[in-house]
């Protein structure tokens, strides 16, 4: 009996091995690096000036407005997209759910923003407002350059998040939806309760974790939004968010030690987020979160 | 069934099912168009093109970086894909049917990770690809999309096994089966629609990618397609080759498009499970 557990210890080590060394040198092993390069004054077109300067990159990260103002453009991304595509995804995963013919063919094209890769999607968003090839001017009778300015550039990459997004987020509703014991809507209905009051006082609690599941995973996947930005853009017009600053300083600049610490301030700010969230609605993330 | 008047529900979701395939629908349609518009028509503001020409497809083809580009994007997904799911498959199958200590670790860890926002890592990766010579090479896009998948996978691959029949696992064994026998006889066919809904998935998360391609290539070596269609040039600097642009999206996403149409069904079970079964 000892013999077989040790063996079944071991084969589960075994079997783990290369998904755990995978997981720790990709992502574990760079965290720990980009910690302590943020360290250090280090500039790939400078060098030699290599020096160790402790936490002078955060100092003057945090005092310059850039990363500030990027922060607060992630954050208006963030929150803008996430609740209106919860908003939107609602009535999505309904009809799905309740829909009675065309199902498969209604179910497989709400998966195709899905499966669009989100370059090709913020590029034909992007065409659709352009001012010479787009229809969307021609259609709105309006003669706006949308890419050219701050706010307009964000409706255009808003609507082009909540696109891509909104049929993720209402599958997921959707999978929640399918947890509401069909005799319980009858019962209400038998005592009165119209569709709206269904909605809210049975519907939406029941499916609370799946709510928060999807809010969550949502809201750490928009924190991180690129692509969009960076085609649609490349952060001109003041939309710069945090990855791209990011991407910016390391990539473009070639700045290790300043690049490594906004890499860092963006780590804790989706730690920040996902304890808020567990903090928040712990005891329902968990029921709902864990596959058990 | 859905409504009092059967009627009125029937018109009601049928409203709805046109407004959300037209809402799904739209952009691809659009950007379908555009790379059918004759390159003198590109300005028109038509949603339609007026005439149909393929000149954009024959030249992105006839073109060196395209094809290449194409050839590494394909390449790059499909390996990443094969190991992603063949080590998350072993250490689902561990996490799910085997007692050892330190799989609820794992498993977490494998959560955090899926949490993790990639662009934290590019520097230091970048770095890192410089030194050990993996930039702008195969392997240096695979190994961070293998990574990136595996809590994915190893997330869908445990899900579906815990509904598995284990019985059959368990009877393997007691007629005299090692666990490993019992894992490669029994297991691996049963699980065969699990592991390829995860192949999917994480398949085309690999192809989706941007950042890394954008960040860890820099030539035809190993640049995959949304990387090139991010920075295509045309005949002049200073004008977006649209036409062409539209071609190449069209190629990319046309095989996608078929393979979850194809396999709708499972793509919907593999995104939900875990997440809200309870």
């Amino acid at each position: 009996m000892n013999q077989k557990q040790s063996n079944e210890r071991r084969l589960g080590w075994l079997l783990c091995a290369p998904a755990v060394t995978a997981l720790l040198v990709v992502t574990a092993y760079p965290i720990l690096y980009a910690l302590w390069l943020s360290l250090f004054r280090y500039d790939l077109r400078f060098p030699d000036q290599r020096a160790f300067i402790g936490l002078d990159n955060y100092v003057s990260i945090l005092t310059s407005e850039v990363w500030w103002h990027a922060l607060g453009n992630t954050l208006i991304l963030t929150i803008i997209s996430v609740s209106l595509e919860l908003l939107l995804g609602f009535p999505l995963a309904l009809i799905m759910h309740h829909t009675l013919f065309w199902r498969r063919a209604v179910r497989a094209t709400t998966l195709i923003p899905y499966a669009i890769i989100t370059v090709v999607a913020a590029l034909a968003w992007k065409f659709a407002f352009d001012p010479t090839i787009g229809f969307v001017n021609a259609l709105l009778g309006t003669e706006q350059a949308w890419l050219t300015q701050r706010w307009s550039a964000f409706l255009v990459i808003i609507l082009t998040e909540i696109w891509k997004t909104t049929p993720f987020m209402a599958l997921l509703l959707m999978a929640g939806l399918t947890l509401v014991p069909h005799d319980l809507i009858q019962a209400a209905r038998v005592d009165g309760a119209n569709a709206w009051q269904r909605f809210i006082k049975i519907i939406v609690p029941i499916m609370k974790p799946a709510i928060l599941v999807a809010v969550l995973f949502r809201t750490l996947d928009a924190f991180r939004i690129f692509d969009t930005v960076f085609i649609q853009t490349r952060g001109a017009q003041g939309t710069e968010t945090v990855s791209l600053l990011g991407y910016n300083t390391f990539i473009v600049s070639l700045n290790l030690g300043l690049g490594s610490a906004v890499s860092v301030l963006i780590f804790i700010g989706v730690l920040i987020i996902s304890v808020l969230f567990i903090k928040g609605f712990g005891a329902s993330l968990t029921k709902g979160g864990n596959a058990e | 069934m859905m409504m009092r008047n059967d009627l009125m529900g029937r018109i009601f979701w049928g409203m709805g099912n046109l407004i959300v395939m037209a809402y799904a629908l739209l952009p691809v349609l659009w950007i379908v168009s555009l790379s059918l518009k004759q390159s003198s028509h590109l300005n028109d503001q038509r949603f339609f093109p007026q005439t149909i020409s393929f000149e954009n497809y024959r030249i992105i083809f006839s073109d060196m970086q395209f094809p290449a580009a194409l050839w590494n994007s394909i390449g790059i997904a499909v390996i990443s894909t094969l190991l992603a799911v063949t080590l998350g498959m072993f250490a689902a199958y561990a996490i799910v049917r085997l007692e050892f200590p330190g799989r609820r670790l794992i498993l977490a860890g494998a959560l955090a990770t899926a949490m993790f926002p990639s662009v934290v890592i590019i520097g230091p990766i970048f770095n890192m690809w410089r030194t050990v010579g993996l930039f702008d090479t195969w392997l240096g896009l695979i190994l961070p999309y293998m990574t990136f998948a595996l809590p994915l996978a190893i997330w869908i691959l445990s899900a579906f096994f815990r509904e598995m029949p284990w019985d059959l696992d368990k009877a393997a064994r007691v007629d005299g089966a090692t666990p490993l026998q019992a894992f490669i006889w029994v297991i691996v066919p049963l699980a065969a629609p699990a592991v390829f809904t995860a192949a999917i998935l994480v398949f085309i998360f690999a192809w989706n990618d941007f950042l890394f391609a954008i960040s860890l290539t820099s030539t035809n070596n190993a640049r995959t397609v949304p990387a090139v269609i991010a920075f295509f040039t045309g005949s002049s600097r200073f004008e977006l080759p649209t036409g062409l642009i539209a071609a190449a999206s069209v190629v990319i996403t046309v095989p996608v498009m078929i393979i979850v149409l194809i396999f709708q069904r499972l793509i919907v079970a593999g995104l939900t499970s875990g997440a809200v079964k309870g």
